[in-house]
C-alpha cells in the first residue's frame, strides 16, 4: 500500500503580476546582485496569497504556496477548486512545462501530461502524420505510434478522413482524433486538465469509459482536473481541495467534493443591500421556516419563505418589478417567479414588506441559491441582479423511495385510481 | 522508517535548481523520433498552396547575386581573380543563406513556440535542432543551382576548377549550423523576456553580412578596407567560413590552417553557449515570455 509514486514537498510558485517593463529589469538586476552575493532572493520573501477577487496590494502573488501531496501508485487523484486556486499551475509544474518557484517534486514514473489535446497539430498535415508529429511530442517513439496507429484511428473513429489535412476537419474531428492519440500515451503518471468536456455526447462517454479503463483497468496512476464533479467522483479515488494556492482539504474524493460545494455555496438566510443602488432597491431578503425562524437548512417536506424589504426614497410615477429565481449547483434555473404574476407592485415611501412562500415536496434535496432581479419596468433597466441567498433542502421528509429521483424537481402530485 | 530505503530511488525531481552543465543527453536521444518528425513537418509544409513552391528558393539568391555582380563588381570594381563575379556571388550568397536562415529561424524559437512549449514537456532544444537540419533542404535546392551554373561556365571554358580540399565541404556546412544554431539559441533566450534584441536581428544580420566577405574577397578587403576594420572582418567566424567555402570550391582564395582551427574553435564554443544560455532559459521562460 505505501507504494508512493509521485511526492510533492512545500511546492510553491510566485508570479509576478502586472506586465513586463522597465520595473521587471530593476527587480532582475536587484536579485542578480543579490545571487552573486550568495543571498536569497529578496523577492522571495514577498508575495501575497492568491485570492483572484481581491485588489492585490504588491507586485508578487504566489500562486502556489507549501503544497505536499503524495500519490501511489494506481491511484487516481482529482484536484478540485475554484477558478484561479492553482489547479492548472499545480499540473504545469508536474507536467515540467514550468518549474516550482521553491520546492520539489519526486517521481519514480514517467510523467506524461494532456495539458489540452491537439497541441502541435499541424493544419496541413493529414490525420495519419499528425498522429505521428502529435505522439512524438506527448513523448511516445515512432516504433510505439506504429504499433498503436490502427487502434487510435479506430478510436478516433475518423477512418475515412486519416488521409485528408485535418485543416478539411471539422473541429469535433480533430478533438477526437487527438483525444485518441493521448488516450493510447503509456505513461507511468499520465496528468489529465478538462479534456473531458469535448467531443459529442457519444464520444464523451467513449473517453470516460476510456479513462476509466486506463486507470482502473492498467492500474495506471492518473492525476485528473475537472469543474464536472460528476466524472470527478466517477473516475477519482482521492481527492485534493486547492484553496488560493494552498490545499483546502485532502481525502476521500465524495468528501473532498462536498467540502468544496460547502466552500463554494454560501448557505446564508439573510442578505443586506449595503449601497444604495436608486431611488427605489431590494433592501434586506430573509429566508425563513414554517415556524418563521430564519435558516437555511430545510427538510424535503418543509415550505420556506422569501421575505423582500423594499426601500423607497422618494415618491416617482415609476413602475418597479420584483421577481425572483431558484438556481441549482449546475447553475440551472429550476423555478422563477414574478410578484406581477399575482398582482401590481405597489409602492409606498419607505419601506415596503412582501413574501412568498415555495411549497414542500417539490426540490430535490441538494443546493441552491436565490437570485434576486429587481428592475424599473418605466426604464426598462436593471436595478438589482443577484445570488443574494443560499440554503440546502436535506434528504428528511423525503419520499419512500426517493434515493433514486435525480429529477430537479419532484412535486407531490394528485394521483388517482379510475 | 523503514519505508525510506524504498523511497529512496525516485526517477528524477522537478525543482527550481539546475546546474549550469546538466544536458540530459539521453533524454534527447530519445526524443530523436521527434526531431525527425519535426524537420519531415517543416518539409512537408513549406510549400503548401504556394504557386512558385521550391522556386522561391532559386529565384532568392539568383537576383541577390546578380544585384552584387552589378553593384560591387561593375560599379565598385571588386576584382574576383579568374572566377566570373556572377560565380563568386552566388556562392558566397549560397553558404551565407544557410547560416541566415539558422540564425532567424532559431532565433524566436520561444516566442514563436509558446503555445507548444506551455502545454507539453519535451526537450526544448530539439525545436531549434530541427530548424538547422530541416534548411538543409533548401540549402541542398541552392547548391543545386550553383552546381549548374558552375557546369555551364566550365562548358564555356572558363578556367574554374574545384580545389582537392573540397573533402572538407560536410565540416562547412557543420561549422555554419553550429554558428547560427549557437547564435539563434542565444538570442531567442534572451528574447523571452525582453524583445529588444528581435529588433535588431532583422539589420543586424544584413550587416554582418558586408562584415562576412560575402561581396567581395577577403584580399580585396586587405587593400581596400581602413585600418579599423580589417581585423572585424578578418577575425569574423563566418569571413573565414564564407572564405573557405569559396576557395574549395571555386579555387579561389586560400584556408589558412591557424584561421581555420580559430573558426571552428569559436564555432563549437557559440554553440555550446547557446546550449547552455538555451538551457537555463527553458524552465522559466513560459513565466516571462
Amino acid at each position: 500500500m505505501s507504494d508512493v509514486i509521485l511526492m510533492a514537498e512545500n511546492i510553491s510558485k510566485q508570479y509576478r503580476l502586472g506586465l513586463v517593463g522597465t520595473g521587471t529589469l530593476s527587480h532582475d538586476i536587484n536579485r542578480w546582485w543579490h545571487r552573486i552575493r550568495g543571498k536569497q532572493d529578496p523577492y522571495l520573501k514577498i508575495g501575497e496569497t492568491n485570492d483572484r477577487s481581491k485588489k492585490a496590494e504588491c507586485d508578487y502573488v504566489w500562486a502556489l504556496k507549501d503544497i505536499n501531496f503524495e500519490v501511489k501508485r494506481g491511484e487516481v487523484l482529482g484536484i478540485i477548486g475554484k477558478n484561479g486556486a492553482g489547479k492548472s499551475t499545480l499540473l504545469k509544474i508536474l507536467s515540467q512545462v514550468t518549474s516550482p518557484t521553491t520546492g520539489e517534486i519526486k517521481t519514480k514514473g514517467r510523467i506524461a501530461s494532456l495539458l489540452e489535446v491537439g497541441t502541435g497539430f499541424h493544419p496541413e498535415m493529414t490525420g495519419r502524420e499528425n498522429i505521428y508529429l502529435n505522439g512524438a511530442i506527448l513523448g511516445m517513439t515512432k516504433a510505439e505510434i506504429r504499433s498503436k496507429e490502427q487502434e487510435i484511428i479506430d478510436f478516433s473513429g475518423c477512418a475515412r478522413f486519416i488521409d485528408t489535412p485535418v485543416k478539411r476537419y471539422s473541429s469535433g474531428m480533430t478533438v477526437r482524433l487527438a483525444f485518441a492519440v493521448a488516450a493510447h500515451l503509456e505513461p507511468d503518471i499520465l496528468v489529465v486538465d478538462e479534456v473531458l468536456a469535448v467531443g459529442d455526447a457519444e464520444f464523451q462517454k467513449k473517453a470516460i469509459g476510456k479513462m476509466q479503463d486506463i486507470s482502473a483497468g492498467e492500474g495506471r496512476t492518473v492525476l485528473f482536473v475537472s469543474h464536472n464533479m460528476e466524472s470527478m467522483a466517477r473516475l477519482c479515488n482521492r481527492g485534493i481541495l486547492l484553496n488560493n494556492g494552498k490545499i483546502g482539504g485532502e481525502g476521500n474524493i465524495e468528501n473532498v467534493i462536498e467540502l468544496y460545494l460547502k466552500n463554494n455555496q454560501e448557505f446564508s438566510d439573510t442578505y443586506i443591500e449595503e449601497r444604495i443602488k436608486s431611488n427605489c432597491y431590494v433592501k434586506k431578503i430573509t429566508l425563513s421556516n414554517a415556524q418563521n425562524q430564519l435558516t437555511s437548512y430545510f427538510n424535503f417536506n418543509e415550505g420556506l419563505t422569501i421575505t423582500f424589504s423594499v426601500f423607497k426614497a422618494e415618491e416617482d410615477e415609476q413602475i418597479y418589478n420584483l421577481s425572483f429565481a431558484i438556481v441549482n449547483t449546475n447553475d440551472v434555473v429550476v423555478l422563477s417567479s414574478s410578484i406581477s404574476d399575482a398582482n401590481e407592485l405597489k409602492l409606498s415611501k419607505g419601506a415596503n414588506k412582501f413574501s412568498v412562500s415555495i411549497n414542500g415536496y417539490l426540490l430535490n434535496k441538494g443546493n441552491y441559491k436565490v437570485r434576486l432581479f429587481f428592475s424599473n419596468e418605466t426604464e426598462r433597466q436593471s436595478i438589482q441582479r443577484i445570488d443574494c441567498l443560499g440554503f440546502k433542502i436535506n434528504e428528511t421528509g423525503f419520499y419512500k423511495n426517493a434515493q433514486l429521483r435525480k429529477a430537479v424537481i419532484i412535486p407531490k402530485l394528485d394521483w388517482v385510481k379510475l | 522508517m523503514g519505508l525510506k530505503t524504498a523511497e529512496d530511488n525516485w526517477l528524477y525531481t522537478i525543482s527550481s535548481k539546475k546546474s549550469l552543465f546538466s544536458f540530459n543527453f539521453i533524454e534527447i536521444w530519445r526524443y530523436r523520433d521527434l526531431l525527425m518528425l519535426f524537420v519531415k513537418r517543416d518539409i512537408i509544409t513549406l510549400y503548401k498552396q504556394t504557386i512558385l513552391g521550391p522556386l522561391w528558393y532559386v529565384i532568392q539568391p539568383l537576383f541577390t547575386s546578380v544585384i552584387f555582380t552589378l553593384i560591387f563588381n561593375n560599379l565598385g570594381q571588386i576584382q574576383t581573380g579568374t572566377v566570373p563575379p556572377f560565380l563568386f556571388n552566388l556562392a558566397g550568397i549560397t553558404a551565407w543563406n544557410y547560416f541566415k536562415e539558422c540564425l532567424t529561424g532559431t532565433s524566436n524559437t520561444f516566442t514563436k513556440n509558446q503555445n507548444i512549449f506551455g502545454k507539453v514537456y519535451f526537450p526544448r532544444v530539439i525545436m531549434p535542432m530541427s530548424i538547422t537540419i530541416s534548411n538543409l533542404l533548401k540549402f541542398g535546392i541552392q547548391m543545386l543551382i550553383f552546381i549548374g551554373f558552375f557546369l555551364f561556365y566550365k562548358v564555356q571554358g572558363t578556367d574554374i576548377r574545384l580545389h582537392s580540399t573540397i573533402l572538407l565541404f560536410p565540416l562547412y556546412i557543420l561549422l555554419m549550423a553550429l554558428l547560427g544554431l549557437g547564435f539563434g539559441m542565444i538570442i531567442s533566450s534572451m528574447t523571452t523576456k525582453y524583445r529588444d534584441l528581435t529588433i535588431v536581428v532583422g539589420f543586424g544580420v544584413q550587416l554582418l553580412m558586408y562584415l562576412s566577405a560575402v561581396p567581395y574577397p577577403l584580399s580585396e578587403a586587405r587593400l581596400k578596407f581602413p585600418e579599423w576594420v580589417i581585423p572585424l572582418v578578418e577575425y569574423n567566424p563566418m569571413t573565414q567560413i564564407i572564405e573557405g567555402f569559396r576557395s574549395i570550391l571555386l579555387n579561389s582564395g586560400t584556408i589558412e590552417v591557424d584561421k581555420f582551427i580559430y573558426t571552428c574553435a569559436i564555432a563549437v564554443l557559440v554553440f555550446l553557449c547557446g546550449l547552455i544560455i538555451f538551457n537555463r532559459t527553458e524552465k522559466q521562460f513560459i513565466d516571462t515570455v
